[in-house]
């Protein structure tokens, strides 16, 4: 089975297939967080590494198979060899670490340095998005592009009005190189001003609006820092910021709202580059936020990683590397400034202006959670793509380098983009209600920001994007989320709350920050609880489907009969958000997350199957060994376990013992 | 006290004095093994104090034996059972420490007592919730352990769940972080983890899985036991039977487990929770024990949210009764007591307020579905969380969480109604198709 499985995983991808398979056997994998292994056969396509659990193994769990893509790979690491083989590390952008163990060292090598070649693509073809064909026509690839379209966005916020309009100034990106071609700016706001302003900005990222709150016509603009050192001043820029002002008759001022720690900022000074000066801008209100760089945020991710891979982690040092990490201080720093911006527009009808230093990291990550908190239409499942594909893709956030798409500066990698999900993750628990879609959807789109399966996030900006021609050559994500828009609904979605309150006021406070165990704990199953409320609301809420269908047949061919039916479907009053019922929903992969990007329906569905396959054996095995109290099956674990025990307990006489059984139940199969 | 006073404003349906009464209890187990018996030794509490007047022990063991074995073990807590597993017909017991001193005392009655519950050819576990420090150091108040010499068919194993006023110091603090309105995250974290509240959880969980894998994994049975046998001893048996036994995790099952193995069973309630968990004041015999347990079962719940019966407001009730509550059951610390002071007459069970339909209603969770396995939590920190329904309960706003909780009973009920209506109808239309051929032959 296996040979036939890898010959059909590697004729799919013929097209681009250019090394010869590789199936290592006798493969080990050792379970992360316990003394588990299993063992199969490793194979290496052009664009995955698949790990298949050998049949012989266990009957029970026969044939698991692992998919990894190589664009997820963000490390290899070959250990010395030991005793039973040679150690492989596999770490994964998507949090996913993998442990093999080969048992020839020549193999291990030689899967070792294929992978290093197929992991540092050097230019953008290489990608995966060029060759990753899902059998659409031109047709559907153009019509998957157009799916979120920009300037409805800016309309559907009131843009163009009297006071904004839409500039050509930045046509075939003459005037920045980051920003995308259609630009939004205040009416009294002139070419020469805004030319004037953009020399007077860091990669001429002039101030432009991105959101605007139409209740109070107040708008939310970004741009770059300016160039001002200890005392440069602009006059096109300062003019450019009292348009803006002038563009909002609700406030005599602007905030400018610089989201970097003030020492950062007074250290660019240096470099001729810093912050606004308040008098020589007339009428505006100048606030730092404090929210680290890129640097500090790679490392503190860095350390997150450690903290919690750690074997046999104790609670005190759980609780204590989460706080060196430092990272749910930076979840909170983002989050507390996003309040600050949603609070200074919504309730003081001010517009703001937002900066960092290029104005494409931290400023993306306020200006859309803030936008996300004013504005409901974004906590739709299609309003969150517009929202990141208008302040993140648009304006020039460098996904390929954050995200480290080709060979580059290792430097530029940072988590910025997975910070701001996980900000909209911890709303969403304080929240229930208030998100069309469930956590699914986050990790999904955190799978594609790195799989460059789709186009979307390919490149630093948008000229690039068109020199790439990826609308020709690649398809959207956006268009394959959709599809699969079912998957992704929040079954407590409630667009009356919505209607309720518009505004969303988070509380900061500490204890409401928790750390996000289904990202970053994606693929340690034995981490997660094992019934998740989700999964049964959503199974639940098919079933409520299937018996709406089935009233209203029962009703028709009671009628055709003649007779009233005793009860109507009418009565029930059913649940405010009823939209969510009209379609069926298709089956869901079982597993917590939707699964390695499984690129073919057929392994899809063979996954699926094998699944399902699993959990039947599962709750056969366990009923099994309710009837017969010595049966055969799971003798093998138990003996295992069994073995831990023993060992434990003639370390034991001498010294403390290790915590061995915590570490068995980290991995204790689930049983229901 | 105010129990006393207390008259109740509804209708008992069933007195809840009456509901777990533990010849009632036995009858259960009579049904699935005859190797036990239910011994009327502790008729009058004279052999111990805080045992009730009938206890579970295996048959073969006459009273006499029973009564020496009790002056062989702490508080005259002889081993009695705690659990059998119907499984594999594996028991768990529990006791108080063996006084076996420091040199080394002996007691064959015991040994015998104990090894009459194993198989023949089979190995039992003895868990000693402290560590094999504090196990040694106990000897020289008289005190100790089971020896290997003397107990050649046991494995001990040694855990580590703490006491007292380290438990209820650990309350106090972590209390304290939930209240520091600063708002540095890095203060709170720290704060957290000196509180230790977390770290005695999972070892708490770790002990109690580690009892419960033991009796379904190894086949084994297994003695449980700490210094006295009412406090982490209680814990750890109680939690293992949340994880094998599904029939604790029902409203009714639970209750009986609590009145089994901490009301019954002596756990000082009175002195354990005499003052609020609020107050930071620390009365030698002060221990959030109680809590811990819930707050255990709730970190289960959180894991496994369609297999319990109850939900977190169940748990939070009984948090808040067993702290200060108008009625008797959390009153005492021990059985005598309760007969001394004629509790069941004079005041009213927590159960008889608690099982009445318009009570039981906010009691229940809509998502449980039976679930006859075992389950085994994750007892990894990443896993753990704190319990914001009882530490952060007024520091935070449950609003939103509320609301949510209200959709998804709507939605639970809406599908149920709607099910109701489609199985009505079927109804109707299979009658009509059978009366059709007759309708129609004239």
């Amino acid at each position: 089975m296996c040979g036939g499985f890898c010959l059909f995983a590697i004729s799919d991808h013929s097209h681009t297939h250019t090394h010869s398979p590789l199936p290592v056997e006798q493969v080990r994998l050792l379970d992360r967080f316990s003394n588990k292994s299993t063992n199969g056969t490793l194979y290496l396509t052009a664009t995955h590494l698949i790990f298949v659990e050998s049949s012989s193994n266990n009957s029970t769990s026969a044939g698991q198979e692992i998919w990894i893509l190589h664009h997820h790979i963000a490390s290899v690491e070959k250990l010395s060899l030991t005793t039973t083989g040679c150690p492989l590390v596999i770490q994964c952008r998507n949090f996913r670490v993998v442990h093999f163990v080969v048992q020839r060292e020549r193999d291990c090598h030689d899967v070792y340095s294929s992978l290093l070649r197929l992991l540092r693509p050097v230019c953008f073809e290489e990608l995966y998005a060029f060759s990753y064909n899902p059998k659409q026509n031109d047709q559907e690839r153009e019509e998957g592009w157009q799916l979120i379209d920009l300037g409805a966005e800016f309309e559907r916020m009131g843009v163009p009005c009297d006071q904004w309009q839409l500039t050509d100034v930045n046509r075939d990106y003459k005037v920045c190189e980051t920003y995308p071609q259609n630009l939004y700016v205040p009416i009294t706001a002139s070419k020469p001003i805004i030319v004037g302003s953009s020399k007077f900005r860091s990669k001429g990222r002039f101030p432009v609006l991105t959101y605007f709150y139409q209740e109070k016509k107040a708008a939310v603009c970004r741009c770059s820092q300016p160039l001002s050192g200890f005392s440069a001043r602009c006059l096109e820029d300062e003019s450019m910021l009292q348009a803006i002002s002038r563009a909002n008759h609700n406030s005599r001022f602007i905030y400018v709202m610089d989201t970097r720690p003030k020492l950062n900022a007074l250290a660019n000074r240096a470099a001729g580059k810093g912050y606004e000066n308040e008098d020589n801008y007339s009428n505006i209100r100048f606030q730092f936020v404090g929210i680290e760089n890129i640097h500090v945020m790679r490392t503190s991710l860095q350390k997150l990683l450690e903290v919690i891979g750690t074997r046999s982690l104790s609670m005190s040092d759980y609780l204590v590397g989460l706080e060196n990490s430092g990272w749910l201080r930076h979840i909170k720093a983002v989050t507390d400034a996003a309040i600050f911006l949603a609070k200074a527009v919504t309730v003081e009808g001010a517009s703001v202006l937002v900066h960092c230093s290029d104005g494409w990291d931290r400023t993306a990550q306020v200006c859309s959670l803030g936008a996300l908190l004013m504005d409901p239409y974004y906590r739709t499942i299609k309003g969150f793509m517009v929202l990141i594909e208008k302040d993140w893709i648009s304006f020039g956030h460098k996904f390929a380098d954050r995200c480290d798409q080709l060979d580059g500066d290792p430097k530029e990698v940072s988590p910025i983009f997975t910070q701001f999900l996980e900000c909209v993750w911890q709303l969403t628990e304080q929240f229930p209600q208030a998100f069309e879609f469930s956590e699914w959807f986050l990790l999904q789109i955190h799978e594609h920001v790195h799989s460059c399966q789709y186009g979307n996030f390919l490149g630093n900006n948008q000229r690039q994007r068109e020199e790439l021609q990826l609308r020709e050559r690649t398809h959207s994500l956006w268009a394959f989320l959709m599809s699969e828009r079912q998957n992704y609904l929040n079954p407590f979605y409630s667009p009356a709350y919505s209607e309720a309150h518009p505004v969303l006021q988070p509380s900061t406070l500490p204890y409401h920050f928790k750390f996000w165990r289904n990202m970053y704990h994606q693929f340690d199953r034995s981490m997660h609880p094992r019934q998740s409320i989700l999964k049964a609301i959503l199974t639940l809420k098919e079933k409520t489907c299937k018996a709406e269908s089935t009233l209203h047949a029962l009703e028709n061919r009671l009628q055709q009969h003649g007779v009233a039916p005793m009860v109507t479907s009418d009565t029930p009053a059913p649940p405010p958000s009823r939209d969510q019922r009209s379609n069926p929903l298709p089956p869901r992969p079982d597993s917590l997350i939707l699964g390695a990007p499984v690129n073919h329906k057929e392994v899809e569905r063979h996954q699926e199957e094998h699944e399902q396959g699993e959990v039947g054996q599962e709750a056969l095995e366990s009923t099994n060994s309710e009837r017969t109290v010595e049966g055969s099956s799971g003798t093998e674990s138990r003996k295992q376990s069994y073995g831990e025990l023993e060992g434990k307990h003639n370390e034991e006489l001498a010294k403390e013992e290790p915590a061995v059984v915590s570490l068995e139940l980290g991995v204790a199969r689930m049983t229901c | 006290m105010y129990p006393f006073f207390y008259r109740p404003m509804f209708e008992v349906l069933e007195d809840g004095w009456n509901s777990f009464l533990p010849q009632n209890a036995f009858k259960g187990l009579e049904s699935m093994t005859d190797e036990w018996r239910l011994s009327e030794v502790n008729k009058d509490f004279s052999v111990c104090s805080s045992y009730p007047s009938l206890v579970v022990v295996p048959k073969d063991v006459d009273d006499d034996a029973l009564r020496k074995v009790a002056t062989f073990r702490h508080g005259g807590r002889f081993p009695v059972l705690s659990y059998y597993h119907s499984k594999n017909g594996m028991v768990m017991m529990r006791a108080g420490q063996p006084l076996a001193g420091t040199n080394g005392r002996r007691c064959k009655e015991d040994e015998k007592l104990i090894n009459a519950t194993l198989r023949p050819g089979k190995r039992g576990y003895i868990i000693d919730t402290r560590t094999i420090n504090v196990a040694q150091q106990a000897k020289a108040r008289g005190g100790g352990f089971e020896s290997e010499a003397n107990y050649p068919q046991w494995r001990r194993i040694h855990k580590s769940i703490e006491r007292y006023n380290v438990l209820q110091e650990s309350l106090i603090k972590l209390v304290e972080a939930c209240n520091d309105q600063s708002h540095s995250m890095d203060r709170w974290l720290s704060k957290l983890e000196a509180s230790n509240w977390l770290s005695h959880v999972r070892e708490i969980l770790t002990t109690a899985c580690l009892a419960a894998q033991c009796i379904d994994r190894e086949g084994a049975s297994v003695l449980v036991h700490g210094t006295e046998g009412t406090d982490s001893t209680l814990q750890v048996t109680s939690l293992a039977q949340i994880i094998l036994d599904p029939s604790c995790r029902t409203i009714k099952g639970f209750q009986r487990l609590v009145e089994r193995e901490w009301i019954q069973a002596g756990h000082p309630f009175q002195q354990r929770c005499a003052q609020s968990a609020y107050s930071n004041s620390k009365p030698r015999h002060e221990a959030p024990v109680f809590l811990l347990f819930l707050d255990c079962v709730w970190q289960i719940l959180r894991q496994f949210p369609c297999s319990f019966e109850f939900n977190e407001s169940f748990l939070v009730l009984l948090f808040e009764h067993a702290y200060a509550s108008q009625f008797g059951t959390f009153l005492c610390n021990c059985a005598a007591d309760r007969a001394r002071l004629s509790l069941p007459e004079k005041t009213v069970s927590l159960w008889s307020w608690m099982n009445r339909p318009q009570e039981l209603e906010h009691l229940t969770n809509p998502l449980y579905e039976a679930n006859s396995l075992v389950i085994w939590p994750s007892v990894a920190p990443q896993s753990l969380l704190l319990w914001e329904g009882v530490f952060l309960r007024w520091n935070r706003s449950s609003k939103c969480l509320d609301e949510a909780y209200d959709e998804m009973v709507h939605i639970i009920e809406y599908n149920k109604e709607l099910q109701n209506k489609v199985n009505c109808l079927r109804r109707q239309l299979a009658e009509l198709e059978t009366d059709e051929p007759v309708l129609q032959t004239p």
